[in-house]
């Protein structure tokens, strides 16, 4: 090691389920200038460099023990907008929100959105993320007409989806190449509001049922789980369809910002800044218990089968609702989300819930989502089913919940499933291989050795499964 | 506290010396820095998989930043600071030795400071960590028997001190250890009775890490010295203290 890198830049950061901590010394480029500076100031101070959106993923995949990180945050603007074709340009570090705010009233939606709007391109580029359209859009990656990349060693290259490399840049976590720039094909809609249908499951096989029903017309699909009832009832919960519509007012109403906004209040009351205080009371084995409970004999009685409609932003970021849930959670949490083919998944998720039953570890939130197989070398989409489990962590309890997390990864493995390293925080090696294949990581190694092949970019997720 | 990655400074005897042994037993992991660099590797030896050594004279001020931010590198970050260098040579009654008390002086406090600054830094900067300094009892009050000594000492719990003010604010806990005669080469060569077992004193410093304050390692000590601290000059000038 060379040059000395200022200590005031060291901060302390973690992934949004605040279960790995890592200290890093950060910068914040604002131009493409200043992120090849970096990279020079990475190499003369024998420094790896961790690539940073805004820190959603939940896990270690923006962080780097003792790494340079490169936070994207302040490349955020919109470069160009076309709404007649419907494409628009963007720097790495534009979030989500920024997309839906500059396309929605021209009659455009992004084609594809997580469950919160403040990952950033870049990073939803990484993980090739999916939203409740998996089964129908795909992953983000499939939106994509133009990249620009810049590989460590100093090269730019424009990728496009006729380059096979884009097919491996892109869900690369980041292993591969930087984006500086992406272009992105945005969706035309009908209007701002979804028509949404919740059907109320019973039990497991339920979902599984309504998933297949409204497989072939609906546009969004996602069932809310109730982790805790064991027997007949496992697997309880309610099933949401969605479809653009037309809408009486006139789409033009609904298609307005002011339309779109979250409310600023939960249940017309409890302003939302503050709720997470009131969650974290809950936040306990028999709080969550009770909440689950509740939500599923309201929606059973009071929404089973009766169409709503519902704005794009309001059904699309569920996460949102309440800023700051993640702190309801004193020692942060973990979520574990599998993805099992469309056989075997019924036994597969059986198994899961009943494991968390057993461990007495009951995960507070359960959804499950429809996906389909695509075109990137380290997918995580498949024909099949995928089961999303946010679970509490609590102090001393380390090394039991590490054992449960694998118990997980077994039935998913033998299920023929796969993980999303967005989500994990603590897959091995050989459990993320037994999902995407060795054929597949072989391949991504032999591209680390062309396009980086002194190792500068890591993760804590790289190091740990790549 | 949990246990994670350390720095120990003046790891080749004494307390530092053991903390490092009862650091590594829990499951931390260690970079340990002495002049000695022999003394250290014998540490080192009984947990290979977690002590890292660096031979480093704190006097050698102008290589600490590099060293700080290396072995922050090689451990993968930094959870906790523990400054254990430290230099007691004995004077006479009546002596006054400047070229003793030098020493002392840049063992205890100039060495003290660079590395604690560096530290505090990075601390301050991640608003994460935990700083320890091991002072002494004999830093309470100017005694006739090691003025430069516990002038030293009193230096450092002051410093200590301002450190704490600053630094909590960040989330940051400052740690000072009073440590009383304890069991060690420093007091071996000046014939003390009555000394704490090192392995005694040092289980009794895991246990406050991170607990923000000073600490005395015993309950005689502690009731003893609010006493001492608080006699008027003119009682504690006529003590055979």
């Amino acid at each position: 090691m060379s040059e000395l890198l200022p200590s005031d830049r060291v901060e302390r950061l973690s992934g949004f389920g605040m279960n790995r901590f890592s200290d890093g010394y950060v910068f914040r480029p604002a131009t493409v200038a200043q992120v090849r500076e970096a990279l020079e100031v990475a190499k003369a101070s024998g420094r790896r460099i961790t690539l940073r959106g805004a820190g959603r993923s939940y896990g270690d995949a923006a962080i780097g023990d003792e790494s340079l990180v490169l936070d994207f945050t302040r490349m955020n603007r919109v470069l160009a907008w076309d709404p007649v074709s419907g494409i628009l340009e963007v720097q790495p570090g534009a979030t989500i929100e920024t997309l839906w705010r500059t396309v929605l009233e021209d009659g455009y939606w992004p084609p594809v959105v997580s469950g919160t709007m403040f990952p950033t391109v870049a990073g939803a580029l990484a993980m090739n993320i999916h939203g409740k359209n998996n089964f129908r859009e795909g992953v983000f990656g499939e939106h994509v007409t133009e990249l620009e990349v810049l590989f460590p060693q100093g090269e730019t290259r424009i990728l496009t989806p006729n380059d096979e490399l884009f097919h491996s840049v892109v869900g690369s976590f980041g292993s591969l190449g930087i984006t500086l720039r992406a272009k992105l094909q945005m969706k035309r809609v009908p209007s701002g509001d979804l028509r949404v249908l919740p059907v109320s499951a019973p039990d497991l096989d339920a979902h599984f049922r309504a998933f297949e029903r409204y497989r072939e017309d609906a546009d969004y699909m996602v069932s809310w789980v109730d982790a805790f009832p064991k027997g007949a009832r496992l697997g309880r919960g309610l099933f949401h369809a969605a479809w653009y519509t037309q809408v009486d007012s006139g789409a033009h109403a609904t298609l307005k910002l002011e339309h779109q906004d979250l409310p600023d209040s939960i249940l017309g009351f409890f302003p939302k800044n503050q709720v997470w205080k009131i969650l974290r009371r809950f936040n306990s084995r028999l709080g969550m218990s009770f909440i689950n409970g509740a939500k599923f004999r309201a929606s059973k009685l009071l929404g089973d089968g009766r169409p709503h409609y519902q704005s794009l932003v309001e059904f699309s970021f569920l996460l949102d609702y309440v800023p700051g849930w993640q702190k309801a959670y004193r020692h942060g949490f973990a979520q574990f989300q599998g993805f099992v083919p469309e056989k075997t998944a019924p036994d597969a998720f059986r198994r899961i819930l009943e494991s968390a039953q057993a461990a007495d570890w009951v995960p507070n939130l359960a959804v499950m989502k429809r996906h389909r197989a695509d075109p990137f070398l380290l997918s995580h989409g498949l024909d099949g089913y995928s089961l999303a489990l946010d679970f509490r962590l609590v102090l001393g309890r380390e090394r039991e919940f590490e054992i449960l997390m694998h118990r997980l990864a077994e039935h998913v493995a033998t299920a023929g499933g796969r993980f999303y390293p967005a989500k994990d925080s603590s897959l091995s090696r050989e459990e993320y291989v037994r999902g995407v294949g060795q054929e597949a990581l072989d391949k991504l190694r032999a591209l680390r050795g062309t396009f980086d092949p002194s190792g500068l970019l890591t993760s804590g997720l790289i190091d740990r499964i790549a | 506290m949990k246990p994670g990655k350390a720095i120990v400074i003046g790891a080749s005897s004494g307390i530092g010396r053991e903390l490092v042994r009862q650091l590594a037993d829990q499951g931390w992991t260690i970079a340990a820095a002495a002049r000695r660099e022999d003394r250290l590797r014998e540490v080192a030896a009984e947990f290979p998989d977690r002590v890292r050594t660096y031979a480093h004279d704190v006097l050698d001020t102008e290589a600490i930043p590099a060293l700080f931010q290396k072995m922050c590198h090689d451990l993968g970050g930094l959870d906790l600071f523990v400054y254990s260098s430290g230099a007691m040579i004995e004077v006479g009654p009546s002596e006054f030795s400047f070229s003793k008390d030098l020493p002392m002086i840049e063992v205890n406090v100039t060495g003290a400071v660079a590395w604690l600054n560096e530290a505090a830094t990075r601390f301050q900067s991640a608003q994460h960590g935990s700083i320890v300094g091991i002072g002494s009892v004999a830093g309470d009050r100017g005694r006739r028997g090691q003025p430069v000594y516990n002038a030293s000492k009193a230096f450092l719990h002051a410093y200590l001190e301002a450190l704490r003010n600053r630094l909590w604010r960040s989330g940051v806990t400052v740690v000072t250890i009073k440590p009383g005669p304890t069991d060690t080469e420093m007091t071996a060569t000046n014939r003390m009775t009555r000394t704490m077992p090192v392995g005694v004193a040092v289980q009794r410093i895991m246990r406050v890490l991170d607990r923000q304050g000073e600490h005395y390692l015993s309950l005689p000590h502690r009731l003893i010295f609010a006493v001492v601290k608080r006699l008027p000059g003119a009682i504690f000038r006529r003590l055979k203290m």
